[in-house]
């Protein structure tokens, strides 16, 4: 029946993933679309869970239409076989050989088991995750990542206490911190190192992205309505407490980004919700040998990445929000379906979204510019004694020692010499912050799979190379 | 102070499970993250050198600090780990792997 299709491997199933799932599916390619999560649906769409039977979701989601679109689109490709999703599924590696691929994950949140899905083209939509930088005190619980807090809402519709600090640089900041107030916490304050000023003045910009302003706009209304106290050239500079988190000290920044003395000030909270920006995921575009640019796996104006037969939409190929993502994936999925029947796609058909895509990224280069630079000095406040790396408990005065005393000079002699980087997470929490601290540039980490394997799991995969099926 | 509120929602009934011999509720669909939090429970776990007290951070299965031990298996990330009834949840010392 559907031998003849080709098939497309899509890993990831948020905006981009389910965008290019939609778009391949309705254009004669079989996708599978491959995901972590029970549900398919990425960060952004997070629904809660479907036992929580939540009437008005929407009271803590965005674009809650495009959601009921993109999950009706893929309800009618999945009745139709058109697409396959299998959720609870970790993808660990890509292997590409002569002119097909085989899609390594492991399977449900054991994660001991391993899968292998083969494919004629793979699509890369695997998003990004949060950038932390350390501080003292930011390893206390109830010190959670702003997009973490979001999640566990989200999803799980939970608080993990009473009042709030949001805190870091971003545009993450504004809907976390909104999110945290529609569900119920006072939010004491929301701490911005950077100056609002930097980014309002690109006046041309937003006249590009008029739903980016109107979200801005609901986002501040809220704020104000909810009496949030919007703190910007402002920095948390120490989370306190003892078994859990008790209080923030909060300081002002001067023009040169160094705290202000005489104007810290302690917030009591029991939630600090922080966040210093995103980084794309890249580790299988990386494993499949995919060029990257910079912090990005690089992609043409079809979303091919330079090696054949490898399309990567979304966040992978640099942070940009769910606009750009949809409109990325919509392109991918359409030239990838295009490309594995034999033919050239007419870029022409495709000509709305490449222009949501053109306009998505000035927006989002602007964005950068407004907040890339802070917070300046950062490194300043952490003290010898914080833990950077969290999974190896590497201080930062261990990563100065490496650099100072024993003359390292590069993040990977800083790992071999204090273990920063070596634990579980394999350096995704760590390494903008061990960087940092060291002095070192940051440049994405080559990690042959992407996510922890079991020793068992690799050493059966070797026996059964490429076993079909799910 | 209940985002089940805002969300009007109406969950499945409830569930027990234990956390450290105590008993705690879950609601359907929850990870044990998610019911830990709903519990006012924040750590469920000791560093391997310090001994400090860790619980969520990335919330997205990225971070490995919400490790913890569910049915006698140590390591499991706990954001991820769906909450069912009748889950033996410990919290877990160090690597896990010396009780």
């Amino acid at each position: 029946m559907t031998e003849h299709r080709p098939v497309l491997a899509v890993i990831g199933a948020g905006p981009a993933g389910l965008a290019a799932a939609l778009a391949a599916g309705s254009r004669g390619v079989r996708v599978v679309l491959i995901d972590s999560a029970a549900e398919a649906r990425g960060q952004f769409y997070r629904q809660p869970a479907p036992g929580l039977g939540a009437r008005r979701p929407q009271a803590l989601h965005h674009q809650r239409r495009t959601w009921e679109r993109l999950r009706a689109g893929l309800d009618t490709h999945l009745a139709a076989d058109r697409v396959t999703h299998l959720s609870d599924r970790h993808v660990w590696c890509v292997e590409r050989d002569s002119t097909r691929f085989t899609v390594h994950a492991l399977v449900g949140p054991e994660q001991e088991r391993s899968v292998a899905v083969r494919a004629d083209g793979v699509l890369l939509a695997t998003g990004g995750y949060e950038k932390v930088l350390p501080f003292p005190g930011w390893t206390l619980p109830g010190v959670v990542a702003a997009g973490g807090a979001q999640a566990l809402l989200k999803g799980g519709l939970v608080l993990p206490g009473r009042t709030a600090v949001v805190a870091g640089t971003g545009p993450l900041l504004l809907p976390v911190a909104t999110g945290l107030s529609a569900a119920g916490a006072r939010v004491a304050a929301l701490v911005e190192s950077t100056a609002p000023g930097a980014f309002v003045r690109h006046t041309r910009l937003w006249s590009t992205a008029p739903a980016k302003l109107t979200e801005g706009v609901v986002h501040a209304t809220r704020l104000l309505r909810d009496k949030v106290s919007v703190l910007t050239r402002h920095t948390v500079s120490e989370a306190h407490g003892t078994e859990r988190l008790e209080s923030v000290t909060v300081a002002a920044l001067d023009a040169e980004g160094r705290p202000v003395p005489g104007t810290e000030r302690r917030i009591a909270c029991d939630i600090l919700a922080v966040g210093h920006g995103m980084l794309p995921h890249t580790d299988l575009a990386d494993g499949l040998g995919c060029r990257l640019d910079g912090p990005r796996v690089y992609a043409d104006d079809e979303q091919r990445t330079d090696v054949p037969g490898v399309w990567a939409a979304g966040e992978t190929t640099g942070i940009g929000g769910a606009a750009l993502s949809l409109a990325e994936g919509h392109i991918a999925g359409r030239s990838a379906a295009a490309r594995l029947a034999g033919g050239v796609p007419d870029p022409r058909e495709w000509a709305p979204a490449a222009r949501a895509r053109t306009r998505s990224r000035s927006f989002f280069a602007a964005l950068e510019s407004a907040y890339a630079t802070r917070p300046v000095r950062w490194t300043e406040q952490v003290t010898d004694e914080t833990v950077v790396c969290r999974c190896e408990e590497v201080t930062a005065g261990a990563v100065r020692e490496a650099v100072g005393t024993l003359g390292a000079g590069d993040l990977r002699t800083v790992k071999l010499l204090t273990r920063a980087g070596m634990g579980w997470c394999q350096g995704r929490m760590c390494e903008p912050g061990v960087a940092g601290v060291a002095g070192c540039e940051l440049l994405p980490a080559r990690r042959m799979l992407a996510r922890p394997v079991p020793l068992g799991v690799l050493a059966a995969s070797a026996e059964h190379t490429a076993t079909p099926g799910q | 102070m209940n985002p089940l509120k805002p969300a009007r929602a109406h969950p499945g009934a409830p569930f027990t499970l234990t956390f450290d011999s105590r008993e705690i509720e879950a609601l359907p669909g929850q990870t044990i993250a998610a019911a830990l939090w709903a519990s006012g429970v924040t750590s469920w776990r000791t560093t391997r050198d310090g001994g400090r007290a860790r619980g969520v951070f990335c919330g997205i299965g990225v971070c490995f600090d919400c490790l913890v031990t569910v049915d006698g298996r140590p390591n499991l990330r706990a954001c991820l780990v769906p909450a069912a009834p009748g889950t033996d949840v410990r919290t877990q010392e160090g690597t896990g792997h010396d009780d």
